[in-house]
C-alpha cells in the first residue's frame, strides 16, 4: 500500500456496463438463439397439495409443433437424480425434490409436466391443454399451523412437518439473566413472506452435443459454478467438465438466482433426449410461484433489562416456514444467518434462540436479500423499541447505552459470531444529526390533534456478510467452500483481463473490480476489463450472494494483482539493471529510487514478459496470476437508519416521508455504486414494511400472483433518501472492505416498522402490529385503541 | 406470446367496424388494450378474434359544441389530461402511468366498466351522455344508465361507444381517490361536481360492483350540510384482503368529505 496512490478506489465512477444496459444492448439468457432451438413450457400445479392420478400425453401430442411431453416418470427413467440441499443440519429431514413431480405435487406452481415444441406459443398452448387428473390432498400454508396436532402432512418422510429443530446460545445463562431482570417485554412477531421479483425473470437454454458428450447451459445464475457442480455431480451424473454454464447479463437476483432450480435440469435433459437445444423463459406469473421466496417467520421474542435499562438477555423462539421443499441454502438462512445475528449491536450477557424449520404446501423459501439478517434485525430492533417505549426512554438513547464499545472488538457474542470491528455510536450520532432528530420529536408533539401522526423509527444494525471462512461454514453444515478465486491475465500490450468467480447481476463489478486493479497496477482503467459468469473461462468460483463479492472476490483479485506487481517489479528491476529493492512502483511506472528518468512502464514490462528476450534468470515468461482467497472471518457492516412516517388517521394511510441512514461498510470502492445499493435496499425493505405480502390462504392457494395484487414500491411511494457513511475498515481482508449489497434491506424494514409503531405508540399506546402496515390494518388499530380509551387527543 | 391464439382485424371506419361486428359476433373490440391485453396474457380472457378500433381518427379528439364538449371515444388519457374538460383532466392524472395514459382511451375505459376505474365516478357526477352506435343507428345513453354491473356497460353486442358528451362548464369539481397499493386502481374514489345551475352531483367508484351516484351526499350538500357519514351501505360493497367492505364504506365517507370541501 505504501508505494501506490489511490486514483480510482473511492471514486464515484459511472458504471462501465451501463451504456449497454440503457441502450438495450445487454445480452440476457433469453436473447441467445441456437440453431434448431425448441421451446419448453411448464405445466404447473393449480393445487397446493395433490396426488397426480393421470397425465394423458395424447391430449396434446398431436397439437401443432409439439415434440415431446415429459413427466416425472420420464425424468426418473432418464436417471436424473433429485436436486440436493447444499447446507445440512443435524437430523435434517430432506424430502426429495424432483425436477418434475413424481406422483405428488406440494405447492401451487410445482412442475407436473413439460411440453417441448417448435415455438414458445405452441409450447404454451399445449401446456395449457394437457389433461392432468389430480386427487386433492389436505394442505397447510402457515408454519405454526403445520406444527399443530393433526395438521396435514406435507411429506411422508418429514414427520410432523418438522425438517429440523435448532438452537443457539446458553439457555441456562439466559434464564439466570431473566431471573435478575428489572423489566421484561414479550412480543409476538410475524416476518411475512416476500416474492423476490428480480426484473429479469429466470430463463435457461441448454444444448447437448452427442459427438463430445458436452452440455452447454445458458442460465440466469448468481453462481454458475455452483450450478455446474450440482447439475453435473448430483443430478445428471456427468463429469463437470462436460458441462459449461454461462450466466450472461442477468437482470437482478436478490438471492433468487442462487439456487438450483427444476427448470435448469429440465432443459438439459430435454436437450439430450430430443437432440436439439431447448429454451425456457419464465413468464412473470411463473416467477411468482416458482422463484424461491423469502422470510416467513413467526417468532416470540422476550427482552430483559436491569434497573438502569441495560440489556440482560434476549429469548427467541421462531418457527421458520421453509415451503414445500428444502432448497440450496434453505436450512442455513433461518439458523446460521439468523440466530447468530440476534445479538444485534448490543452487549447482551445472554441470548438464546430456538428455531423450528417447518415444511408447508407453499413455494420453497430460501435466501432473499439479507437472508436471515433482516429477520434478526427486525426482531431485535422491534423488541428493543417496545422496551424503550415501556421504559419511557428515548429509543436512540436506549440503544446508545447498550452498544458494544469500540475498544471491545473483536467482540465475541453469546451466539457464536466474533464481530471483526465496529464503532456504533458515531454512526448513530451522525444519523440523528442528519435527520435533525430533536426537531422531529418536537414536530411529533406539534402534530397531535391534526389528523396526522408522525412516527420516527430509529434502528441500529450489524450484519454478517462476506461469506465466509470455508472451514467454519463446513463445520456448520455447508456442502460448499466459500473462498473466491481470481485470475489476472496481462496481455503483451499491457491490456488486462480480470476473471472472477463473483458474478455481477446489478452490482457493478465491471466497474468496481477494474477500479481495484487500476490502482494496484497503476494503469488507466480503460485498459482493464472484467470477465465473469462463464465456467468455461474462470478458474472456479462460488459466486455472488451474502454481500461477498467485494470482501471475498475483491480480496482474491487484490492478492492476484499483488502477484502480478511482484513479478512485474522483478522484470522491471532486471530491465533497469537495478536491484529489486531499489525499484519502486509509483506514479504509474517502475523506477529506480533517486534516479529520475530510469523507469519502465507497465507496457514495457508486459511486453518483455511475453517476448521473454530478456528476463531475470529462472523467471517464467508471461504475466498472469491466479489467487484463491479464503476469508478469515465474516465482515460486519453496521449503521443506523432513521425512517419518518406520517399517518393519516382518517384512512390509516402510511406515507414514508423521510429516510436517512449512515452505513459503515469500510472503505468505499465506488461511492456511486454503494449509493445505488443503499437506495435499492432501502426501497426493498420499505416495500416489506408497507406493501409487499406474498399471502397464501390457509390451504396454500397463493393470493398475490401478479403485480395487481403484489405491491412493490414505486418511485412515487418513496422520499429522497439521505445517506452518509462512517468508515471502519475490516482488519482481516486486504482491502479492508465490508459489504453493502444487503444492508439497506436488512435495516429498512425494521426502521420503517419502528416508525409506524412509534407513531401508533405515541398516539394510542399500541405496542406492536405486524408488517405490512396496510391502511386498513392501521385504521382499525387506531379506531379500536381509541374505542378502548387509549387514544390521546382524539382529533375527530 | 402468452395469450391463446386469436385472429386480429383492424377497422378503417366506424361504419366498417359495425359491419364487421354484425358479420362476426365473436369479435371483441380492442381500443388501447390496457385492460384486455393483461387479461389475455394471463389467459383470463381468450377472445377468438379482436377488432382494433384504436386507429379510428373519427373517434379521436375533443371538440366543443355549444355548452358541451364532444369527446371521441379513442381520445387517450394523455389527451384528456391536457384538455380543458371539466374534472376529467384531474381524474386522468390518476389513471395508470404515462405509458398507460399514452395508449389507454377514455372510451375504452368507460365501455369496459371496470368497477375500480376512475372515470365512471366523474362521468356520473358530471352527468355526461354516451353516444353509442349500433346496427340500428345511434342512441344516447345518460350516465346514470351506463354502468350496469361489474365489467358491464350499456354498450351492447354489436355496438360501439363513439363519443362522450360532457358539460362544458361547471362551477366546481373534485375527485378524491384512495389507491390499491399494488394495482393503483381505486379502492374507493369520489367525484363531486357543482354544476352551472348550482346543483351538486356526486358519485363513487371502486368500492362496489359498479360506480353509482351518492344520493345521500348530494342531498346533504345541496342542503348546505356537511358530507357526514354513512353515505353507502357496506353490505353492498366489495371486499378483498386489502380493503373490507366496512373499510371501503368508511373511505367513501372520508373521500366525500374531502372532495366536497374542494367544490
Amino acid at each position: 500500500m505504501t508505494d501506490r496512490t489511490d486514483k480510482y478506489m473511492g471514486q464515484a465512477l459511472k458504471r462501465k456496463e451501463d451504456p449497454r444496459f440503457i441502450t438495450g444492448a445487454g445480452q440476457y439468457t433469453d436473447d441467445f438463439v441456437l440453431h434448431g432451438m425448441l421451446h419448453a413450457a411448464m405445466v404447473r400445479s393449480p393445487y397446493a397439495h395433490a396426488r397426480i392420478t393421470g397425465i394423458d400425453k395424447s391430449s396434446v401430442e398431436d397439437m401443432p409443433g409439439v415434440h415431446a411431453v415429459l413427466t416425472g416418470e420420464d425424468v426418473a427413467a432418464a436417471g436424473t437424480g433429485p436436486i440436493p440441499v447444499g447446507w445440512l443440519l443435524p437430523e435434517l429431514k430432506v424430502p426429495p425434490h424432483h425436477a418434475v413431480a413424481q406422483g405428488e405435487v406440494n405447492h401451487v406452481g410445482d412442475i407436473v409436466a413439460v411440453v417441448v415444441a417448435d415455438t414458445r406459443a405452441q409450447a404454451e398452448d399445449a401446456a395449457a391443454m394437457l389433461a392432468v387428473d389430480y386427487e386433492a390432498l389436505p394442505s397447510v400454508a402457515l408454519g405454526s399451523a403445520a406444527l399443530e396436532d393433526g395438521a396435514p402432512q406435507v411429506h411422508d418422510d418429514v414427520p410432523g412437518n418438522v425438517a429440523f429443530r435448532w438452537e443457539i446460545g446458553d439457555e441456562a445463562a439466559l434464564n439466570e439473566a431473566f431471573g435478575r431482570a428489572h423489566k421484561t417485554v414479550k412480543v409476538n412477531l410475524r416476518n411475512h413472506r416476500l416474492v423476490p421479483n428480480a426484473i429479469e425473470p429466470r430463463a435457461s437454454l441448454a444444448q447437448f452435443s452427442p459427438a463430445s458428450g458436452e452440455y452447454l447451459l445458458y442460465t440466469t445464475s448468481q453462481n454458475p459454478h455452483i450450478h455446474r457442480l450440482i447439475l453435473a455431480a448430483f443430478v445428471l451424473n456427468i463429469p463437470e467438465h462436460k458441462l459449461r454454464v454461462i450466466s450472461p447479463d442477468v437482470g437482478g437476483g436478490f438471492g433468487s438466482k442462487i439456487f438450483q432450480y427444476q427448470e435448469e435440469v429440465i432443459v438439459l435433459l430435454a436437450a439430450r433426449l430430443l437432440g436439439k437445444p431447448v429454451k425456457w423463459a419464465a413468464r412473470r406469473s411463473e416467477s411468482f410461484v416458482s422463484d424461491m421466496q423469502g422470510r416467513d417467520h413467526e417468532s416470540e421474542a422476550e427482552l430483559a433489562v436491569d434497573a438502569e435499562g441495560r440489556m440482560l438477555g434476549l429469548r427467541v423462539n421462531t418457527v421458520a416456514n421453509l415451503g414445500a421443499y428444502l432448497t440450496l441454502f434453505a436450512p442455513a438462512v433461518p439458523t446460521y444467518l439468523y440466530g447468530t445475528l440476534l445479538n444485534g449491536v448490543y452487549k447482551f450477557p445472554a441470548v438464546h434462540a430456538k428455531v423450528t424449520g417447518v415444511v408447508t404446501n407453499t413455494v420453497p423459501v430460501d435466501a432473499y436479500r439479507g437472508a436471515g439478517r433482516p429477520e434478526a434485525t427486525y426482531l431485535v430492533e422491534r423488541v428493543v423499541d417496545v422496551m424503550a417505549h415501556e421504559l419511557g426512554m428515548d429509543p436512540a438513547e436506549f440503544r446508545r447505552i447498550n452498544f458494544i464499545q469500540p475498544d471491545e472488538f473483536p467482540y465475541q457474542t453469546p451466539v457464536a459470531l466474533v464481530y471483526d470491528s465496529g464503532n456504533y455510536e458515531p454512526a448513530l450520532d451522525m444519523a440523528l444529526d442528519m435527520m435533525k432528530y430533536p426537531d422531529l420529536r418536537a414536530e411529533q408533539e406539534r402534530m397531535k390533534g391534526t389528523g396526522k401522526i408522525l412516527g420516527i423509527g430509529v434502528i441500529s444494525y450489524v450484519e454478517a456478510c462476506g461469506l465466509a471462512p470455508s472451514a467454519l461454514v463446513g463445520q456448520l453444515g455447508a456442502q460448499a467452500g466459500q473462498w473466491e478465486s481470481s485470475l489476472v491475465r496481462v496481455h503483451p500490450t499491457g491490456k488486462v483481463e480480470l476473471y472472477t468467480g463473483s458474478h455481477s447481476h446489478g452490482q457493478g463489478h465491471e466497474t468496481a473490480f477494474p477500479q481495484i486493479a487500476a490502482d494496484e497496477l497503476q494503469i488507466p482503467i480503460e485498459d482493464i476489463d472484467l470477465i465473469h459468469g462463464d465456467t468455461g473461462r474462470m478458474p472456479y468460483g462460488w459466486g455472488t450472494y451474502g454481500s461477498r463479492s467485494a470482501a471475498v472476490g475483491g480480496s482474491a483479485l487484490k492478492v492476484a494483482l499483488q502477484k502480478i506487481t511482484a513479478k512485474a517489479k522483478k522484470i522491471a528491476a532486471h530491465l533497469l539493471e537495478a536491484s529489486e529493492e531499489d525499484v519502486e512502483h509509483a506514479e504509474g511506472v517502475f523506477r529506480v529510487k533517486g534516479a529520475p528518468g530510469q523507469q519502465k512502464t507497465f507496457f514495457d514490462v508486459a511486453l518483455m514478459a511475453h517476448l521473454a528476450h530478456n528476463l531475470p534468470e529462472g523467471l517464467e515468461p508471461g504475466l498472469e496470476a491466479t489467487a484463491f482467497y479464503d476469508p478469515k472471518n465474516f465482515v460486519y457492516p453496521f449503521g443506523t437508519h432513521i425512517a419518518v412516517v406520517e399517518i393519516d388517521t382518517d384512512t390509516g394511510h402510511v406515507k414514508l416521508r423521510n429516510y436517512g441512514c449512515v452505513d459503515d461498510c469500510g472503505p468505499l470502492i465506488n461511492p456511486l455504486i454503494v449509493e445505488g445499493q443503499v437506495h435499492g435496499g432501502i426501497a426493498q425493505g420499505a416495500g416489506q414494511a408497507l406493501w409487499e405480502d406474498a399471502a397464501y390462504d390457509d390451504e396454500g392457494n397463493f393470493l398475490a400472483g401478479t403485480f395487481m395484487e403484489y405491491a412493490v414500491p414505486r418511485a412515487d411511494d418513496l422520499p429522497s433518501f439521505e445517506t452518509g457513511h462512517t468508515v471502519t475498515p475490516s482488519p482481516h481482508n486486504p482491502l479492508g472492505v465490508k459489504g453493502i449489497g444487503e444492508s439497506g434491506t436488512i435495516a429498512s424494514s425494521a426502521a420503517v416498522a419502528n416508525a409506524v409503531m412509534d407513531a401508533l405508540w405515541h398516539e394510542c399506546r399500541i405496542p406492536h402490529l405486524d408488517m405490512p402496515y396496510t391502511s386498513e390494518k392501521v385504521w382499525r388499530a387506531i379506531r379500536d385503541a381509541r374505542g378502548a380509551g387509549l387514544g390521546q387527543a382524539a382529533d375527530d | 406470446m402468452y395469450p391463446a391464439n386469436f385472429d386480429y382485424h383492424r377497422a378503417s371506419s366506424v361504419q366498417e367496424a359495425l359491419a364487421m361486428m354484425a358479420e362476426n359476433p365473436d369479435l371483441k373490440v380492442i381500443a388501447g388494450g390496457h385492460s384486455l391485453l393483461p387479461a389475455m396474457r394471463l389467459r383470463l380472457a381468450q377472445p377468438p378474434a379482436l377488432l382494433d378500433v384504436f386507429g379510428l381518427e373519427e373517434l379521436r379528439g375533443i371538440r366543443r359544441e355549444g355548452d358541451v364538449f364532444v369527446v371521441g371515444a379513442m381520445t387517450t388519457h394523455a389527451q384528456v389530461l391536457r384538455s380543458e374538460l371539466p374534472l376529467f383532466p384531474e381524474v386522468a392524472h390518476e389513471v395508470g402511468d404515462p405509458m398507460v395514459r399514452n395508449r389507454g382511451t377514455i372510451g375504452g375505459s368507460l365501455a369496459h366498466a371496470d368497477p375500480s376505474a376512475d372515470y365512471p365516478a366523474a362521468a356520473l357526477a358530471l352527468g355526461v351522455e354516451f353516444v353509442i352506435r349500433g346496427p340500428g343507428g345511434e342512441r344516447t345513453v345518460p350516465a346514470d344508465e351506463m354502468f350496469v354491473g361489474m365489467f358491464e356497460s350499456a354498450v351492447g353486442l354489436g355496438e360501439l361507444l363513439t363519443h362522450i358528451r360532457i358539460p362544458a362548464s361547471v362551477r366546481g369539481s373534485a375527485y378524491e381517490k384512495f389507491k390499491h397499493p399494488a394495482s393503483h386502481y381505486a379502492i374507493a374514489g369520489v367525484a363531486v361536481v357543482r354544476h352551472a345551475d348550482g346543483e351538486i352531483r356526486a358519485a363513487y367508484t371502486g368500492a362496489g360492483e359498479r360506480a353509482e351516484r351518492l344520493p345521500l351526499l348530494e342531498e346533504r350538500l345541496n342542503a348546505g350540510q356537511p358530507a357526514g357519514e354513512g353515505l353507502v351501505d357496506a353490505a353492498n360493497l366489495l371486499g378483498d384482503r386489502f380493503a373490507s367492505p366496512e373499510y371501503r364504506a368508511h373511505l367513501v365517507d372520508v373521500l366525500a368529505g374531502r372532495a366536497a370541501a374542494r367544490v
